[in-house]
């Protein structure tokens, strides 16, 4: 007889059969999702210079290779520098927009949030060819453009804003849409000004769909490489950009040291957003 | 609001009502549109025009237009078919002197070469050759250079690249050429395109099916859980989608590689190695993995509104298992389905990077060739055509998807 797995004592032999099938499949999908992101973590460790396990040889020589070597230390600065601008820039545009999308009036809605989020939907290789003759000639008059935009940060930096204010403008939307508009106007009406009613009551409220935005927009442009491939230069090298040159060029357990960084990252963005979740289902909670 | 209509009562200030609160109304929208103003005025700058910009550049003759205005001139009423005359050399001529003189022959080179392969060099040669010429005639010391200027197919090429607009590039696009009559078919070693946009589709199909086999009865299982147990479930799902896509390409590079752990374990089991990195199984391998958040959480978001009680109504009622999930569950679910399919197929369609790492020279996808066109080759043309056919397929497929599933309800984690 096999065990019930959760099923009501009236449950077939084929039933529960099935069942376990079920969980098992289910487990191997589990595995297949986890496995290959901590299989590099052990690896990063080896000291010798192959991809394999480490065989008791552990070591740390190529952390002190990833953090110390002057192209990964450059690359780590620029992936820093050109993801915080970019999460600056497209939280506070996204954010506004959010706020102007969600007011009940808002006419032809469903085709501005249409081309408002179509960055994330356009191939990014395409998005950067178009974007490369952009910045080629940005005023777009005469042959010697008066300045260029390739192979600078703020270009990048441009570039990576556009890609990631859709996660912005969707994540804020998602949480505007439970809120209570009539809360602006009781604002307004025990005389705050617009500004304070930002600050004081709508910021408050959306503030846990606001920052996960803004990590969703640092992933972006954090893990981004096309579009630094395209219109980047030597300068702008970022951490994905370095690894994947890693892979193409010179293969040295370097990039797994730096792939164990990025998952140690990873986890702590993803710590973050479930707090979140969780005080904005507390926040809400409390409203309703 | 706008729809209250009560004749005859004015406002303080002898305005009629309803013409008052139009006014509001109307405030009030222009307030949420400069709201949303900002970024959109960024989004269509720095985003929408340059789209628009590359797909223009797919019908441009850049690198030739006004470069051969007086061979486009003499070669105006040409018929077509016979060598032209010794005007419309002496014309050529002296346009690959201008352009000598502004070191532009190479790019008309370039340009006509791309279609007539072979001719950068005979233009070259003959630019260098003609510089130093003061008159004719023309005629004979081009066909006496080399005889590919008696080539009619040569100058109708020369014709087509004098003009302004192209089709050259969106022909080549769709494995086609313009011939002596009409358009006809590439010979096939040029014809590459068609070939590439299958496998795209198909590579991208695949992988769609795939997530959804595996991603399906996780999210049921997420869905069906008590919630302590399927949070800490959801961490496997959520970690991958988190981390980033070099880090997950990284790691399916090492999985894969013959000397790497899967095939360790492919001989300790079978006794042999089978080769998985840069192949066709590797790619969709490693795209099935990076693409099944994608497919497995909009699915989940369905199945959390299904109530359970629906299955045990259907039970009661005396449906067996199958039928009760098959005839009552899962048609609640297909929303889901439509939604997380059509995310993945249509981000499948754009990838470039995975397919550049653990994919062979077969494996390559369309946005390959659109950044090999760009960077190693630097043929615009060619590039954007690629890229404005891409952007129509993605585009009515995204058109697709707000008619389906509805842009609001794209759900992020």
């Amino acid at each position: 007889m096999l065990p019930l797995l959760g099923l009501p004592p009236y449950a077939s032999t084929m039933e529960r059969a099935w069942r376990l099938f079920f969980f098992v499949f289910c487990g191997a999908v589990l595995l297949f999702l986890i496995s290959p992101i901590l299989i590099v973590i052990p690896i990063s460790f080896n000291d010798t210079s192959f991809l394999s396990f480490p065989q008791g040889n552990w070591s740390l020589r190529w952390y002190e290779e990833f953090f110390q070597s002057e192209r990964w230390n450059q690359a780590i600065k620029n992936s820093i520098i050109i993801a915080f601008f970019s999460t600056i820039l497209s939280t506070t545009l996204g954010t506004i927009a959010a706020l102007g999308l969600s007011r009940p009036y808002f006419p032809a809605r469903a085709l501005i949030m249409a081309v408002l989020i179509s960055p994330m939907i356009v191939p990014v290789v395409i998005t950067a060819a178009a974007v490369y003759f952009f910045y080629a000639n940005p005023l777009g008059i005469g042959d010697e453009p008066l300045f260029v935009l390739n192979n600078t940060h703020l270009g990048v930096i441009m570039a990576h804003t556009l890609l990631a204010t859709p996660f912005v403008v969707i994540t804020v939307t998602a949480t505007l849409t439970g809120f209570d508009q009539s809360m602006i106007r009781a604002g307004a009406s025990l005389g705050a000004t617009p500004t304070t009613v930002f600050r004081r009551v709508i910021l408050p409220l959306i503030s846990p769909g606001v920052i996960s935005g803004a990590l969703f927009a640092f992933v972006t442009s954090w893990d981004e490489v096309v579009l630094v491939l395209f219109i980047g230069g030597t300068d702008q090298r970022t951490l994905p950009r370095q690894m994947f040159s890693g892979i193409r060029e010179m293969i040295s357990p370097t990039i797994t040291a730096a792939a164990t960084v990025l998952v140690a990252v990873a986890v702590l963005m993803l710590l973050v957003v479930e707090l979140l979740r969780r005080r904005s289902e507390r926040l809400r909670g409390i409203r309703t | 609001m706008a729809a209250v209509d009560v004749p005859g009562i004015l406002t303080i200030d002898g305005v009629p009502l309803k013409a008052k609160l139009a006014r509001a109304d109307r405030t009030r929208k222009l307030r949420a549109l400069g709201l949303v103003l900002p970024l959109f005025a960024f989004i269509l700058l720095t985003f929408l025009i340059p789209l628009a910009v590359m797909t223009f550049k797919s019908v441009k003759n850049d690198e030739t237009f006004g470069r051969l205005d007086r061979t486009k001139e003499a070669l105006a009423d040409w018929d077509q078919q016979t060598i032209p005359g010794e005007a419309a050399f002496a014309a050529l001529a002296q346009d690959l002197q201008d352009a000598q003189k502004m070191r532009q022959a190479g790019e008309i080179a370039k340009r006509v070469n791309y279609e007539f392969a072979g001719a950068q060099s005979k233009f070259k040669a003959i630019a260098r050759k003609v510089e130093k010429m003061q008159a004719g005639p023309y005629k004979e010391v081009f066909v006496a250079t080399d005889k590919v200027w008696s080539d009619i197919r040569l100058w109708r090429i020369i014709h087509s690249a004098s003009q302004r607009f192209t089709s050259y590039y969106w022909l080549s696009a769709l494995d086609l050429r313009e011939g002596a009559d009409g358009i006809e078919r590439a010979p096939a070693d040029q014809a590459v395109f068609v070939d590439v946009y299958g496998r795209t589709f198909w590579i991208g199909g695949i992988v769609t099916i795939l997530t959804l086999i595996l991603g399906f009865p996780v999210a049921y299982l997420l869905a069906t859980q008590p919630v302590h147990r399927a949070s800490i479930l959801m961490i496997f799902v959520m970690l991958p989608f988190w981390t980033s896509l070099l880090v997950r390409t990284t790691a399916w590079f090492v999985l894969l590689r013959t000397e790497g752990p899967l095939n360790d374990l492919a001989e300790l089991i079978v006794g042999m190695r089978f080769d998985m990195i840069f192949t066709r199984f590797g790619t969709i391998l490693a795209m099935t993995h990076i693409q099944l958040p994608f497919t497995l959480l909009p699915i989940y978001s369905v199945m959390k509104t299904i109530p359970p009680s629906h299955i045990r109504a259907a039970r009661s009622l005396g449906a067996g298992p199958f039928h009760a999930f098959w005839r009552v569950y899962y048609p609640q679910t297909v929303p889901g389905i439509a939604a997380g399919c059509l995310l993945t197929f249509i981000l499948s369609l754009g990838y470039y990077i995975t397919p550049a790492l653990v994919g062979g020279p077969r494996d390559q996808m369309v946005s390959y060739y659109i950044s090999y066109y760009m960077n190693n080759v630097i043929n615009f043309g060619q590039a954007s055509a690629l890229g404005a056919t891409l952007l129509i397929i993605t585009m009515v497929l995204y058109w697709l998807y707000n008619r389906l599933v509805g842009i609001d309800n794209m759900k992020l984690g």
